[in-house]
């Protein structure tokens, strides 16, 4: 059996979820290819890159105007065209795959697994449903397998291959879409997907003002990426792709600092399989402490501030 | 233009769920059931165009048990102007979703579809996705503004950089993310209302559609449990901790 790994990438660099996403990929069995698209020159770096990760037999590079932006459609199109070699698409969950790989699925006739968290057997995994509240084991019935992996489940695969690069075959883009436009928030701190570190903050915080007052220097003290509830979202107080939850990103850091967030179950989907949980809530009853391996009752408009100046104490 | 929104009946978000101890599912029985709340989103924003004069009828439609009927009567009372009951019994998968939707497509004609990003209790992220497939229509996920643009539409998407925003040809797919919109709660007098509102009682055979599942769930099991962990009494012993015990620092 074949598998065809689509890789995450920015058009520049590879992505760490495609590292995480190959170790599930592998598992599967049998020999992985990944494909590469991208619009321009930086598509040929991550598929350099890609071609030295363990394991991997074969990389395809798609490049042209239609992969630049992400895209479903031609995106899918060219995974469908290519889809007679292969048993097994996996891609990792993060939301350009979200789009597009049930749209392969359903052109393909195949019902997909969304979001597995373990390879059981090649046709068989564990998913999460019920915001991570129940695990299923499904098996897949479908001739061909497409999967999409939850990245913070699987460890990362290594260097050490080099694999032969190859031009994809070309699909026609069906023209449904057009981009017009992105607002991506460029940063020096760690994305909250592969951060080892992570300082949440929730609707407590009252203000983007006070996000930058007290959670980033705390963060930038520690390394860390920054989060947030939904309430501290939908009030404005961070940005849409720092939210952390069943419905938006699921994260398994080393350390998770949870700052004034109440713990319900949707926050908890994104971030219960941290290694150490801290969670400071000036209220002692608040549902996160139930999963924090170390409690702080205290203001924390009165403890972060004390925390980053203890942490730069430490020399951080 | 006419707006189909499809419509779940899933677990009410509050209900934490149990795994039944013999392992084949969750506890559905007697538990409270709602809308799923990206699908209140969903019929919001079609509520909404109508209101602008943007689209002229709104339509719900759900694939389920008899009771989904409850789902399609909040809609209604919403302000949704009639509903399609899609009756099916045990699992109908995202796929076998998509293809019923299709063909109430087929038979409806709107000129656009909206539908929630994710089902809070199979948290799938598909169905929308697979329905533009099955159509060959255009889709935006994880909307977060809606523009229609004559028979076309511009969204603004939920990426996981930022925002990003697309236009799409008509007829067209969008699935609905937490921002879009804050639905409204339906009024008394609308909840009466909805009562003589038309449901549409269909059942699969009705489309033809082979509903088989696909996947084949051999078990359900709790997830691995953690436990609390320790109070501290101030800042400094949680900085030595996760010094010396925890070794994160
Ligand atoms: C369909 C759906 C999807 C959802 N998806 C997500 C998701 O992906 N992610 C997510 O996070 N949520 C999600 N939610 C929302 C979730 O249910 C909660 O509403 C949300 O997580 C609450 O955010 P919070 O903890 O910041 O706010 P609150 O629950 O209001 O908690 C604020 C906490 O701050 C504490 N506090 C207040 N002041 C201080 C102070 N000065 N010092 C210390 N502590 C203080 C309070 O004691 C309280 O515990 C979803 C909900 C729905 C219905
Ligand atoms: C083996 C198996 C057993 C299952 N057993 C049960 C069960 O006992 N009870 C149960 O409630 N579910 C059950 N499900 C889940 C359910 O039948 C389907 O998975 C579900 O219809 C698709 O929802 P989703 O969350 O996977 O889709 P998503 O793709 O996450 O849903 C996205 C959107 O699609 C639309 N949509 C999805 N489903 C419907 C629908 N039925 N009608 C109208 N619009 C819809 C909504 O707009 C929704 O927001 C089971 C699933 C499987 C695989």
């Amino acid at each position: 059996m074949t598998t065809l790994l689509i890789a995450e990438h920015d058009h520049e660099t590879l992505k760490d979820s495609t590292n995480k996403a190959l170790t599930a990929a592998s598992q599967l069995g049998g020999d992985v290819h990944v494909l590469v698209a991208g619009g321009g020159q930086g598509t040929k770096a991550a598929a350099e890159a890609a071609a030295k990760l363990a394991g991997v037999t074969k990389v395809l590079v798609a490049e042209g105007p239609a992969y630049e932006h992400d895209l479903a459609e031609p995106l899918a199109a060219l995974i469908v065209a290519l889809a007679p070699g292969y048993d097994a698409f996996v891609a990792p969950a993060t939301s350009r795959f979200k789009n597009v790989m049930p749209r392969v699925a359903a052109l393909l006739d195949v019902m997909q697994v969304s979001e597995i968290i373990k390879v059981v057997a090649p046709d068989t995994y564990e998913r999460p449903i019920y915001a991570g509240n129940a695990i299923q084991t499904v098996k897949s019935k479908d001739a061909k397998k497409v999967i999409t992996v939850r990245t913070s489940t699987f460890a990362a695969a290594g260097e050490g291959g080099s694999a032969a690069i190859e031009n994809a075959a070309s699909a026609a883009d069906p023209g449904l879409s057009t981009f017009v436009g992105e607002e991506v928030a460029k940063s020096d701190r760690p994305e909250l997907t592969s951060a080892k570190i992570i300082v949440s903050g929730g609707r407590a915080m009252q203000s983007r003002e006070n996000f930058a007052k007290y959670i980033e220097p705390l963060a930038d003290k520690l390394g860390a990426g920054v989060g947030a509830s939904r309430a501290a979202v939908d009030a404005g107080y961070a940005p849409n792709d720092w939210q952390v939850g069943q419905t938006g990103k699921v994260v398994a850091p080393e350390l998770y600092v949870a700052v004034g967030i109440s713990g319900a179950i949707q926050h908890l989907a994104g971030m219960k399989d941290s290694k150490v949980i801290v969670a400071i809530n000036k209220d002692e009853d608040a549902p996160i402490f139930q999963v924090a391996d170390y409690g702080l009752v205290a203001d924390l408009y009165q403890a972060v501030p004390e925390l980053t100046e203890a942490l730069g104490k430490l020399g951080k | 233009m006419k707006v189909l929104v499809p419509v779940k009946r899933v677990v009410d978000y509050n209900v934490k769920v149990r795994v039944k101890s013999d392992g084949t599912g969750v506890e559905l029985a007697n538990v409270k059931m709602s809308m799923n709340p990206f699908d209140e989103i969903a019929v919001e924003e079609a509520l909404r165009l109508k209101e602008a004069g943007k689209a002229t009828e709104v339509v719900v439609v759900s694939i389920g048990p008899a009771q989904a009927s409850e789902t399609i009567r909040t809609g209604l009372a919403m302000g949704a102007d009639r509903g399609i009951l899609v009756k099916a019994e045990g699992s109908v998968e995202p796929l076998a979703v998509a293809k019923i939707l299709k063909a109430v497509v087929e038979a409806e004609q709107p000129g656009l579809v909206i539908l929630g990003k994710q089902a809070i209790d199979d948290d799938s992220n598909q169905t929308g996705q697979m329905l533009a497939a099955l159509l060959g229509w255009s889709q935006a996920t994880f909307a977060s503004k809606l523009e229609v643009e004559g028979s076309d539409f511009k969204v603004t998407r939920e990426v996981d950089g930022g925002l990003q925003t697309i236009k799409l040809k008509g007829p067209a797919i969008v699935t609905t993310d937490l921002r879009l919109n804050e639905p409204r709660y339906a009024s008394l007098p609308n909840i009466m209302k909805a009562k003589k509102k038309p449901i549409d009682d269909k059942s699969v055979a009705d489309y033809g559609v082979d509903v088989t599942p696909r996947l084949e769930v051999l078990k359900t099991a709790e997830p691995a449990g953690r436990k609390a962990g320790v109070k501290v009494k101030d800042v400094a012993e949680l900085v030595n901790k996760l010094k010396t015990e925890a070794g994160v620092l």
